[in-house]
């Protein structure tokens, strides 16, 4: 299964690749990594997609959190969270075809960053099945290029208020 | 006062605690020997292969509990000492090791003796740090022995740039240490540790399952107390041995695919097993589908990533070997009832039987060539009772050691357990002996794995490390024979070493001392001769070529299906001619 994994490093020379050198070295796969520093300049925030059976996350989420430049490990995706991908798609446009790839770009919303007399680039932001359909609906166009920032996600906040002491208390064992 | 990194690295190391630290210099370290050279603290030891001066530094450590140090250059310097480091990585060793890199302004433009140090030992060190300001340079060695010597202890790298040494910083060393991304957990969970209590009373056929960890947590002690108070037996992983006394009545020595019959059968028909501070090596689990098919399991560790890696755990404790022991012993205290002899009885009976019925054995023809497990015996016999540190090398004389050589003591076997590196015997002999230069320090080699790290011999003279290296002389990679007889129909390829020098006179080349011992009754006197001399000694043992070490579980086989003895059908004599080559016609090949 699938699991979306947000880490809290250290933002210095080498922590990226202990992240990475883990993963490669245990035959761990990555289906997508993005890092970027976060309001502390210290600190980085790193969302890394990956799969595997139970035992293999376990593994996974403790190897990572064993890394001395690793601060925090969440597994995302084990409650509600929200996900967003951003891609961007050079698309070879013939005369004729011109008008049907704005539509597209419409229809997702998208925008259209540069444009050439036979190509859009069209960048469009979404979560992972929204940028999969743009891209399939604009294949058959012909895409000359793409570019996909690899997933980052954030947990949800509860959607009702705190109730205070509502939950009952655990039963003494 | 400013000083320069040099001197910083000195006093740094002082404040640690150092004592001896092993080195081969180079262009860029040179400004940190020059320091060295003018003090009187640190006993440098100069080593005459980077992978020695690494291997010195494990054994140091392994006999001493304190970090061992090693100081080595840029360049090749750095990519030798990777086999030491990551050795120290797989048996979870705490050694620091210095190296050198080139100016930080060159570092990148592949300048004469560069390497990329950090890249190069990040997987097979604990942490590595790459030092480019001098100011961080006391702050960075402070780090490294803390993160070396605490949790689940380990290799680390600190790589000093030339400009570093010999810029000039004030000397402030920090007192404590605080990592954010690095907190082990060293007390285990309360109720986890009741829950290993209550079933350690339920169970009616429990296994102690020791490892590593007991030793590198110091918890020797605690394990016996366990044992006694609840009389269960103990099974040793290699790299436990010494942690709980080998002559105890309820050791019942090494486990895996070397193991005594007992400890693997207690293991596979047990109802509890409890490890503590081990790793389910796949050299102890065999087939792990088939692994304790019977038993719970409760894994003690300080390492999470340990628990659960390739064997279900059904209470996992996170923690510190020794204190979740002492926690569980204080419960156990409480509970027990005086009568567990008693209880324990029916399964121990089982254990006597399993004992009687296949113990360790060998026949060793008084006429007939010497036996390697002999050898071993005899070493054990004559030297049991001065408390000897043993080293090995990798290979079928390590396992013969682990056998018949019963240590009592913790942190008195040094041995290559996880990388199994061959030529690590020797060095770590010798950092140990640097350790204690009046015990009695034993190696034991084979004359394959000797000869890839003879060069120390050297260094054993020079700095006067008298330690003792029992050659198992059988011209073969023994192991490698002893596979390719079970499983490659005896096809001995590229496991006969054909001409191997005469290691006495190597010995002497040196200026170390030579005794060959080749014959039986000549055992004794051999051994005594050669732990008379003060300084250095070789001891070539010419043995029986084809003896294979048994019991043996072949790799991926079942924990119970152990393999006694030479198969029948094992064509050994006619194995010299498929050698291919004119084999020796001297006494020590009759097969």
């Amino acid at each position: 299964m699938e699991h979306i994994i947000s880490l809290t490093l250290e933002n210095k020379f080498g922590s990226l690749s202990r992240v990475a050198g883990l993963f490669s070295g245990r035959g761990f796969n990555i289906e997508s990594l993005s890092v970027a520093p976060t309001l502390d300049p210290s600190v980085s925030m790193m969302t890394l997609v990956t799969k595997g059976d139970e035992p293999i996350i376990e593994q996974i989420m403790k190897q990572l959190n064993k890394l001395i430049d690793v601060i925090k490990v969440v597994d995302i995706s084990e409650s509600e969270f929200v996900e967003r991908e951003t891609a961007l798609i050079k698309v070879h446009t013939r005369p004729e075809d011109r008008a049907e790839a704005l539509r597209i770009a419409d229809i997702f919303r998208a925008n259209v960053l540069d444009s050439s007399p036979t190509s859009y680039t069209i960048e469009v932001t979404g979560d992972v099945r929204k940028v999969q359909a743009i891209i399939n609906l604009l294949q058959p166009l012909g895409i000359k290029e793409l570019v996909r920032t690899g997933r980052i996600a954030i947990g949800r906040e509860p959607t009702r208020p705190a109730q205070a002491q509502s939950r009952p208390l655990a039963k003494a064992n | 006062m400013q000083v320069t990194g040099a001197e910083i690295f000195l006093e740094a190391l002082k404040r640690e605690g150092v004592k001896t630290m092993f080195a081969l210099p180079g262009g860029v370290v040179l400004k940190i020997f020059d320091v060295l050279h003018q003090q009187k603290d640190i006993r440098v030891i100069l080593t005459r292969h980077e992978q020695g001066a690494g291997f010195m530094a494990v054994g140091y450590a392994k006999a001493t509990g304190k970090p061992g140090v090693a100081l080595i250059t840029s360049g090749p310097g750095m990519t030798n000492v990777i086999t030491s480091l990551a050795d120290a990585y797989m048996d979870s060793v705490p050694i620091v090791v210095f190296s050198g890199q080139v100016p930080t302004a060159l570092i990148g433009n592949d300048a004469f003796q560069e390497a990329d140090n950090i890249g190069l030992s990040r997987p097979c060190t604990k942490y590595n740090f790459l030092v480019k300001d001098v100011k961080d340079l006391a702050q960075t060695i402070k780090e490294a022995f803390y993160i070396a010597t605490t949790g689940r202890p380990g290799p680390v790298l600190v790589d000093i740039p030339k400009d570093i040494s010999m810029d000039k910083a004030e000397f402030h060393y920090p007192t404590s240490v605080s990592i954010r991304g690095y907190n082990p957990t060293y007390d285990g969970s309360k109720w986890k540790i009741k829950q290993a209590a209550d079933a350690i009373m339920k169970a009616k056929r429990p296994i102690l399952y020791v490892g590593g960890g007991v030793l590198l947590s110091g918890a020797s002690q605690e394990v016996r107390e366990l044992a006694e108070l609840t009389q269960v037996p103990v099974d040793m992983t290699l790299m436990a041995l010494g942690a709980f006394p080998g002559d105890h009545p309820l050791s019942l020595g090494m486990l895996g695919m070397h193991g005594t019959y007992v400890a693997n059968m207690a293991m596979h028909y047990s109802d509890l097993v409890i490890a503590v501070g081990a790793r389910f090596d796949d050299r102890v689990t065999g087939k792990v589908s088939e692994f304790c098919p019977k038993a719970k399991i409760i894994h003690i560790d300080i390492d999470p990533t340990s628990i659960r890696k390739n064997i279900h755990v059904d209470i996992p404790i996170v923690g510190d070997c020794k204190r979740v022991l002492i926690e569980l012993n204080n419960i156990l205290q409480a509970t027990v009832n005086g009568n567990q002899k008693e209880q324990r009885k029916p399964w121990w009976d089982q254990l006597n039987a399993w004992k009687e019925e296949h113990p360790l054995h060998y026949d060793q023809d008084p006429q007939g060539q010497i036996k390697p497990q002999f050898l071993i015996d005899r070493l054990y016999q004559l030297t049991t009772d001065r408390n000897p540190i043993l080293a090995t090398d990798v290979g079928q004389h390590q396992m013969w050691s682990a056998q018949f050589f019963k240590l009592k003591n913790p942190q008195s076997w040094l041995t290559s357990g996880g990388l199994g590196t061959m030529g690590f015997g020797l060095p770590a002999a010798m950092g140990a002996q640097a350790a204690f230069p009046d015990r009695l320090v034993l190696c034991v080699a084979g004359d394959g794995s000797i000869q890839m790290n003879t060069q120390e011999l050297a260094t054993a003279v020079v700095e006067q490390l008298p330690v003792k290296v029992f050659i198992i002389n059988n011209r073969f990679h023994g192991m490698v024979r002893q596979w390719q007889d079970l499983f490659y129909e005896g096809r001995y390829a590229s496991s006969y070493l054909g001409t191997v020098p005469d290691f006495v006179k190597l010995a002497e080349a040196y200026g170390a001392a030579g005794i060959r011992i080749a014959k039986v009754d000549e055992m004794d006197s051999g051994i005594r001769e050669a732990l008379s001399i003060d300084g250095p000694v070789v001891i070539d043992i010419p043995t029986y070529q084809f003896e294979n070490c048994y019991p043996m579980i072949p790799a991926g086989g079942c924990n119970h299906e152990m393999l006694l003895g030479d198969p029948p059908d094992l064509k050994k004599p006619n194995a010299m001619q498929r050698i291919g080559t004119q084999a020796d016609s001297d006494s020590v090949i009759t097969a």
